[in-house]
């Protein structure tokens, strides 16, 4: 009886394990955070480079983009996770490559398609090595519901006057959310409240180069007065939206029911799912503005597990992303993220190419905090959702928010002590 | 029954149907709307499904898009095997423990205990690498062998308590009669435990069933992945689309629903069992 | 806990003995040590080191504590995310406790019609996923789906919606509360079945003397499962302290706003694994995971030799 019983368990122990399957030759699983596009990379992005390389199967497992970074270190670390990694830009990807994780990749043919520019997202501090293949840039701007402008007869806001007076309308009228922003997952409000219109303020690359020389400092007009800018929002922002959750935002706009969505490009896609008639224009500068400035952001890059199985092949996929091919259905598929190749890729998506044409009439710049200045504790891009969401709920001023982001990087970063 | 009486049992119901509504409100408020078209879902969320708002859509998508029978299946596994195997391995301890003396008694006894207190989560990196190690990343059995680890522990603690109630004449004129202590132990002791195994298996059933982190660390691959990281993960990529998350909201809770009025019964036994006279 | 007679073991060899116990204990203890036991110790031990900023990591004895507890870049949030756990676990105790020994009480009253039936309904939510759960509430207080700002309104006081989960002050209790809706009918079942196990004469004595059945319960039967609702206390507490998930559901792992809603286990997880462009620091998420360790460890001792021992005396 008793020996039965052990044989059974084993039996059942062997049985769990049948079909554990190690990864096997001519299959790569892609580690992502964009669930969202998981649909296209299954339907368009993945069939097209099976078409070209029919000996190769490709799996697209993405992570919710809030676990993506835990989930994908622990896995790493574990040494489970999938041969192409999608690499989130500068320094967390960064770390991945030093700590051996990343693989480099300067001899991937594809690279000479890519200028400095696009690779330095993902690129070590001397210059020396890539590790990633830039896949896409993303910019911030603000989109608005044609149909409700048109309704109000309102027109897009040149300035940042016109702006404050075009959500002032809306508001007066009554039946829709003037400016569609949550703040409870926090990250919006820095991204698309911050460092959207913050660029204007701190003239671009100009700033984001002087806060890491230590020429600039947080606590600076510029940023205190980008603040200042953001806590106007406030009245304009709908019942509610300090427990609105970025979904509920993607809803509120995609429902009809507000009438500017403070946005990423990316949102572009959602949005078009979701039929909406929209339009788009840049962050409005303020008052006596010469230039203007946009948040061009090199975000997202592709890049492959230094312990891959599977490594050739991996790195014939990679060649593939860099590709001009692998730009074109980018582009087209996911309208929103801006291909980074020197290859000319036409955009067919309206809103799309509204975003990309501001390149020509503005300087780009990236997030201000996603170089350098967030390898510390405490971490600036953390501290910058924090009081950013503050701003805007009214609960910090703009001073205050500004001398914590200042005090908070002066207590690891050389050039600001 | 007087008036005073028949007041008070009416307040008692009262109280009690209250609070009933109170807990069963937000789940039926998911379920119902679930079966609702979009515009219904977010124009009049109070109100029932009526034929003009009917809609499965959402149940389209949950079902053709994620592979739920196989969520289920994998969680099914996943908690029957740590069930199985929690109480085998914790009523064997727990026997060995309560019935004989040895030098580490105490010793193994405490060092049992401490699992209680401390979360395995708190040392999923090390964890991580061991299983992966051991060629059991993505694979039920990961997850097995972390959970029973896991639950041990309180099996043991809640067995031993047991043991000591049987009464001790039994063990003696089993020894009497020639049994070997294994069979004392199989034959005997484990049917006279059955209320208690039942307490145990409640208790390590409800959070491995709806455990979300070593899943999404252990076993995240297509076709492995339980139901609530599964349900997750759709959640994540649908996640304005209203009807199918509510659906899949659904999809997670009902048959968890169902299984617990059929076995309720028994559930509520094992978690009473304690009273049992 | 060794209560065993040598009485079996008489005639049994050494090894035969010793067989027998590696029968009866290997299983567990080694499953045990490997899949819990030596993962914690890893951590606590990966808690003595220091991450440099190149990523490496160098022997720092204590002095990750010394950080953890004095620098303000670190002590600051610890100390909140403590001050908020506590915050937690007393709601936890002052509402879920009070609750569930309410039901219990009133599910124990004999002659009660549908005993079966509340019992179940009322246990239903804790059966389900605390991610399921969390996602639940969230549509249910949010504002773009408006239930609970219709629900006020049908009662007049539409004025007094408020985003909940979006405020400061009110985050932190909203969400505890969320937890307190899914697990009463632990402390429920528990001192129901302490209940039950009081013998009926007792009762039926005390209503002889003229008591009502509140008065009953207040001072015949309350007291008699003083056992048990210590027994819910020390739960309650290992429970609260280890709590990460709900919060990470509905706050996210920066608990906001202003990390009014951050508990140690949101703070473990950011530190341990990172966030979007925080990287994870292993020897800084380990010192928080030892600090909840020795937490929880204080709170079961407490209980284990100063609660437990007073309720002894008086319990039968």
């Amino acid at each position: 009886m008793l020996k039965m019983s052990l044989k059974t368990m084993l039996l059942a122990a062997v049985a769990l394990t049948v079909g554990t399957g190690a990864a096997s030759a001519g299959k790569l699983t892609i580690e992502s955070w964009r669930n969202d596009d998981a649909a296209i990379w299954k339907d368009k992005i993945i069939p097209a480079f099976m078409a070209k390389h029919p000996g190769i199967t490709v799996e697209f497992t993405p992570t919710a983009p809030k676990e993506y970074n835990a989930a994908l270190n622990a896995k790493l670390a574990g040494g489970t996770a999938g041969d192409i990694i999608t690499c989130r830009p500068f320094d967390a990807s960064l770390e991945l490559f030093n700590k051996g994780f990343l693989a480099g990749l300067n001899d991937l043919g594809s690279m000479k398609n890519f200028s400095d520019v696009a690779k330095s997202a993902w690129t070590t501090d001397d210059g020396k090595t890539t590790f990633c293949v830039p896949m896409g840039s993303v910019i911030h701007g603000f989109i608005y519901n044609k149909d409700i402008f048109a309704e109000l007869k309102l027109t897009e806001p040149k300035t940042e006057e016109e702006f404050l007076a075009t959500l002032e309308a809306i508001k007066k009228n009554g039946k829709y959310v003037p400016l569609v922003l949550g703040t409870n997952d926090q990250w919006e409000a820095a991204t698309m409240g911050f460092q959207n219109i913050g660029p204007n303020y701190w003239k671009g690359e100009d700033g984001r180069k002087a806060l890491i020389d230590g020429k600039g400092k947080l606590t600076d007009k510029a940023y205190v007065d980008t603040f200042a800018a953001l806590a106007k929002w406030g009245p304009y922002m709908g019942d509610g939206y300090k427990a609105q959750t970025y979904p509920d935002s993607q809803n509120l706009f995609g429902l009809g029911k507000g009438a500017i969505y403070a946005a990423g490009s990316w949102d572009i896609s959602t949005f078009r799912g979701q039929k909406v008639n929209m339009g788009a224009f840049k962050a409005p500068p303020p008052a006596g503005s010469k230039d203007c400035y946009i948040s061009d952001h090199t975000d997202i890059g592709i890049g492959m597990n230094a312990k891959s199985a599977n490594a050739a092949d991996a790195k014939v996929f990679l060649d593939w992303i860099g590709s001009e091919e692998f730009a074109g259905i980018f582009a087209n598929a996911l309208p929103g993220f801006f291909p980074l190749s020197n290859s000319k890729v036409a955009i067919s998506d309206d809103v799309a190419q509204t975003f990309v044409s501001w390149r020509g009439e503005c300087k780009s710049t990236i997030r201000n905090s996603y170089q350098i200045l967030s390898r510390g504790t405490p971490n600036l891009e953390n501290e910058m959702w924090n009081v950013s969401a503050q701003v805007l709920n009214g609960a910090m001023k703009p001073e205050a928010a500004a001398d914590q982001l200042e005090a908070g990087l002066q207590k690891w970063y050389k050039p600001h002590q | 029954m007087n008036l005073r009486q028949q007041a008070s049992a009416f307040a008692v119901h009262a109280v009690l149907l209250a609070y009933t509504a109170l807990a069963l409100a937000p789940i039926i408020l998911v379920i119902m709307n679930s079966f609702k078209e979009r515009k219904a879902i977010f124009g009049a969320p109070l109100q029932l499904p009526s034929p003009s708002t009917f809609s499965l859509i959402g149940y389209d998508k949950v079902f053709g898009d994620s592979a739920i029978a196989s969520y289920y299946i994998n969680s099914i596994t996943v908690t029957g095997g740590t069930i199985f195997f929690t109480l085998l391995f914790g009523s064997m301890a727990a026997w060995a423990l309560a019935e004989y003396k040895f030098r580490f008694n105490t010793f193994l006894a405490i060092f049992l205990a401490i699992g209680i207190m401390v979360p395995i989560r708190l040392g999923s990196v090390a964890l991580i690498q061991l299983i992966a190690q051991l060629n059991l990343i993505n694979t039920l059995t990961a997850l097995i062998l972390v959970y029973v680890a896991q639950n041990i522990p309180l099996a043991v603690f809640i067995l031993s308590e047991f043991m000591g109630q049987i009464p001790k004449d039994l063990r003696e004129a089993a020894r009497c009669d020639g049994l070997s202590e294994y069979n004392i132990f199989f034959h005997i002791i484990l049917p006279l435990l059955r209320p208690a195994l039942a307490t145990v298996a409640v208790f390590t059933m409800i959070p491995v069933w709806n455990d979300l982190w070593f899943p999404l660390l252990l076993a995240p691959a297509r076709g492995k992945q339980t139901i609530t990281l599964g349900i997750q993960q759709f959640l994540g990529q649908y996640i304005t689309d209203w009807n199918s998350v509510l659906s899949a909201l659904a999809t997670a809770i009902i048959p968890v629903l169902i299984l617990y009025v059929i076995f309720s019964r028994q559930l509520i036994r094992g978690l009473t069992s304690g009273a049992v006279k | 806990m060794a209560t065993g007679s040598d009485a079996g073991l008489m005639g049994m060899s050494r090894a035969s003995y010793l067989r027998l116990l590696g029968f009866f204990l290997a299983p567990a203890v080694i499953i045990y040590s490997v899949f819990s036991i030596y993962p914690l110790l890893a951590t606590i031990f990966s808690s003595l080191y220091l991450r440099q900023i190149d990523g490496t990591y160098v022997f720092n004895g204590l002095g990750n504590f010394v950080t953890l507890l004095t620098d303000t870049t670190w002590s600051v949030s610890f100390w909140n995310a403590m001050k908020n756990n506590f915050v937690f676990f007393l709601i936890h105790m002052g509402v879920q406790n009070p609750i569930g020994i309410a039901l219990a009480a009133l599910l124990s009253l004999p002659q009660l019609k549908f005993r079966a039936a509340y019992r179940t309904l009322i246990f239903m939510p804790t059966m389900l996923s605390v991610v399921i759960i969390g996602f639940t509430w969230q549509l249910i207080l949010s504002p773009l789906w408006g239930i609970s700002k219709m629900l006020l309104q049908a009662v007049g006081m539409g004025a007094f919606f408020a985003p909940l989960l979006g405020q400061e002050s009110t985050a932190l209790i909203t969400v505890s509360l969320i937890s307190v809706w899914q697990f009463v009918g632990i402390p429920m079942i528990l001192i129901y079945t302490a209940l039950l196990a009081i013998p009926d004469e007792l009762a039926d004595a005390a209503t002889v003397d003229g008591l009502t059945q509140f008065q009953t319960f207040f001072f015949v039967k309350l007291p008699l499962v003083i056992p048990a609702i210590g027994l819910v206390s020390v739960l309650t507490f290992v429970n609260n302290f280890n709590a990460f998930d709900l919060i990470y559901a509905m706050k996210g792992a920066l608990a906001g706003p202003n990390f009014s809603s951050d508990i140690m286990g949101t703070l473990f997880y950011r530190t341990f694994f990172g966030n979007q462009l925080q990287l994870g620091d292993a020897s800084m998420g380990s010192t928080i995971a030892t600090m909840m360790f020795l937490i929880i460890l204080l709170g079961v001792m407490v209980y284990l030799f100063v609660i437990q021992r007073r309720i002894q005396r008086y319990s039968f």
